[in-house]
């Protein structure tokens, strides 16, 4: 029998979607393997309320690590914390979300704890008393399927992947000592545009490409986004590398890699590498003047010609449809 | 300054996959390698810090097969001073085994700086930069876009869903790099023809033992073929009426 530990990641007190989403995930695991979810909350006093919610999503148990510092993503202490409350005891699995905490702090844990990790993984299981996870690598163009052969694997969970529903679990709140140490420290926070969606966490994305033609078309792009009812604004490598937009928003093998409900791909032909970040959308469509362009391949539902034309349309009737 | 840089030998972002022989590793026939492109920024960041101190040394760590020596090259020809393959027969899937043989090797080196890539390309990761600091007991920052460094401490930018994270840290550290960094240089001929007398230290690599397999490699599953709605604006109605009603997604 061996429990699952979620580090789950916290902002202004407030639990992220992910970690719901990875408790969910930690829920299924820990019944396969038997055992109990613990999901840790690290923050700054008081933030064991935000955790008071978690046993609806599957976790028995709340912990909760409280620190000053803790208040924002302390590398050190979190990571130092959660292999303290591992070394403890009873653990097989520590998950987190592959966001960009998780992924800075899944590796440090794992280098402490001296366990394996797989990271960014869509599946896990356990088969045969091992556990095993399921991971898209080279951006998305194969998956990887992995064995542990160790009694503690670390695993990040990629956003998106797993929709929580309902658990009813005790998630009974109780406080762990926070180890607090800081070789590096987070100084500031610089907070994006008010209300600005990650392309990577968000359920609606339009990108642009250099069909576009120059920056200040991106405003077609921005329009769209917002009839969507705040949808995130994605781009092509091409036009990152141009230096229209910034690279916080390429979708594809060296940007981000995505999961919406909807992708809309405006002026962008579908490179190899671009497809490959966001060919796991619900549904796809795209907007291109060439009927050849790639990008066709693998959307949903295309429409061939001037997107100057095509796209304040679509902004139109989208508007409508969501009035109405 | 020293500063070491980790490189790694990966397909071309282009590359169209096909499964190997074993079901579980790509075939390798016809592709094209290339230096990590994440791996890029933090040689070029090694080089300015290195010319910026007026001196020092960048050495460029690879482990891998033989054919990684050419990785190494390719970063010599940028500007680095000399390589070290840990050589192994592949690279492992579990990223702290090959994090163990990397921290073997840098333990000792006196170096001021040690900078990766912030994931390689092929197995996405994000792993071996942060394994190796914490392994080495060193400050890590990873996924920087900005780096001031002066009298011995640094100041580090890296990108967050919705904002930027400004950290500070002490040297000798472990940063890795995400793209904007810097715009790595091309090689220059000159460059390239140095880059062949440079010396590469080739050892075999002290591989932590692989607790991690890969037990099978495939394709994803094909998306279901599309349509073309139409074409032009007058195809908008159509398409928002699909997006309702079909995919309801709106």
């Amino acid at each position: 029998m061996a429990n699952v530990l979620v580090v789950t990641e916290q902002r202004g007190g407030a639990l992220r979607k992910t970690s719901h989403e990875v408790v969910w995930a930690a829920r299924a695991l820990a019944d396969a393997m038997g055992g109990s979810v613990d999901a840790l909350v690290l923050g700054a006093t008081g933030v064991d309320a935000a955790g008071a919610k978690l046993g609806d999503v599957g976790a028995d148990r709340v912990l909760v690590a409280e620190d000053a510092s803790f208040d924002r993503y302390a590398p050190c202490g979190y990571a130092g914390t959660a292999a303290a409350v591992v070394t403890a005891g009873g653990y097989g699995a520590v998950l987190v979300a592959a966001t960009a905490a998780g992924r800075d702090l899944a590796p440090r844990i794992a280098a402490r704890l001296d366990a394996p990790l797989a990271t960014d993984v869509t599946a896990v299981g356990f088969e045969g008393g091992k556990l095993t996870a399921t991971r898209p690598v080279y951006a998305g163009k194969a998956l990887q399927q992995v064995r542990f052969d160790a009694p503690l694997a670390v695993v990040s969970v990629r956003p998106n992947t797993f929709a929580p529903g309902k658990a009813a679990k005790a998630g009974a709140v109780s406080k762990v000592a926070a180890v607090a140490a800081a070789r590096v420290v987070v100084r500031e926070v610089k907070a994006a545009e008010q209300g600005k969606l990650d392309v990577a966490e968000a359920s609606v994305v339009v990108s642009g490409g250099r069909g576009l033609k120059g920056p200040e078309h991106f405003a077609l792009i921005e329009n769209l986004a917002k009839a969507l009812g705040g949808a995130a604004v994605g781009a092509s490598r091409a036009v990152v590398d141009a230096g229209w937009r910034p690279h916080a928003e390429q979708v594809g093998q060296t940007g981000k890699t995505v999961s919406p409900q909807l992708y809309v791909a405006v002026g962008i032909s579908g490179a190899i590498q671009h497809l490959a970040g966001m060919r796991t959308a619900k549904v796809i469509v795209a907007i291109n003047k060439d009927k050849d362009a790639p990008i066709f391949q693998v959307a949903d539902y295309g429409i061939v010609g001037d997107l100057f034309e095509i796209v304040p349309r679509l902004t139109d009737e989208i508007a409508k449809a969501k009035a109405g | 300054m020293k500063i070491a840089v980790c490189v790694k030998r990966v397909p071309d972002t282009e590359t169209r996959i096909r499964i190997g022989g074993d079901g579980a590793s790509i075939d390798e026939a016809g592709v094209k390698f290339i230096v990590n492109p994440y791996d890029e920024f933090a040689i070029e960041e090694a080089l300015q810090r290195r010319d910026k101190a007026g001196g020092g040394e960048v050495v460029v760590v690879a482990l891998g097969p033989d054919t990684a020596q050419e990785t190494i090259r390719s970063a010599l020809a940028m500007g680095a001073d000399r390589g070290v393959l840990l050589k192994a027969d592949r690279i492992p899937a579990d990223a702290l085994a090959v994090a163990k043989a990397l921290a073997a090797e840098l333990k000792d080196g006196g170096y001021d700086l040690v900078l990766c890539g912030k994931m390689a390309v092929d197995d996405y990761n994000h792993g071996v930069g942060p394994m190796v600091a914490e392994l080495l007991g060193l400050p890590c920052v990873t996924a920087i876009s900005k780096l001031e460094l002066e009298g011995g401490k640094g100041v580090a930018e890296r990108e967050i869903e919705g904002g930027v994270e400004v950290v500070e840290f002490a040297l000798p550290a472990v940063l890795t790099a995400e793209k904007g960094l810097n715009t790595p240089r091309y090689p220059a001929l000159k460059g390239i023809m140095a880059a062949k007398k440079k010396p590469v230290e080739i050892k075999p690599a002290a591989l932590g033992e692989a607790r991690m397999a890969v037990t099978s490699l495939g394709l994803p599953p094909d998306r279901k073929a599309g349509r073309i709605v139409g074409e032009g604006a007058d195809a908008v109605p159509e398409l928002v009426r699909l997006l309702r009603t079909e995919a309801k997604v709106l």
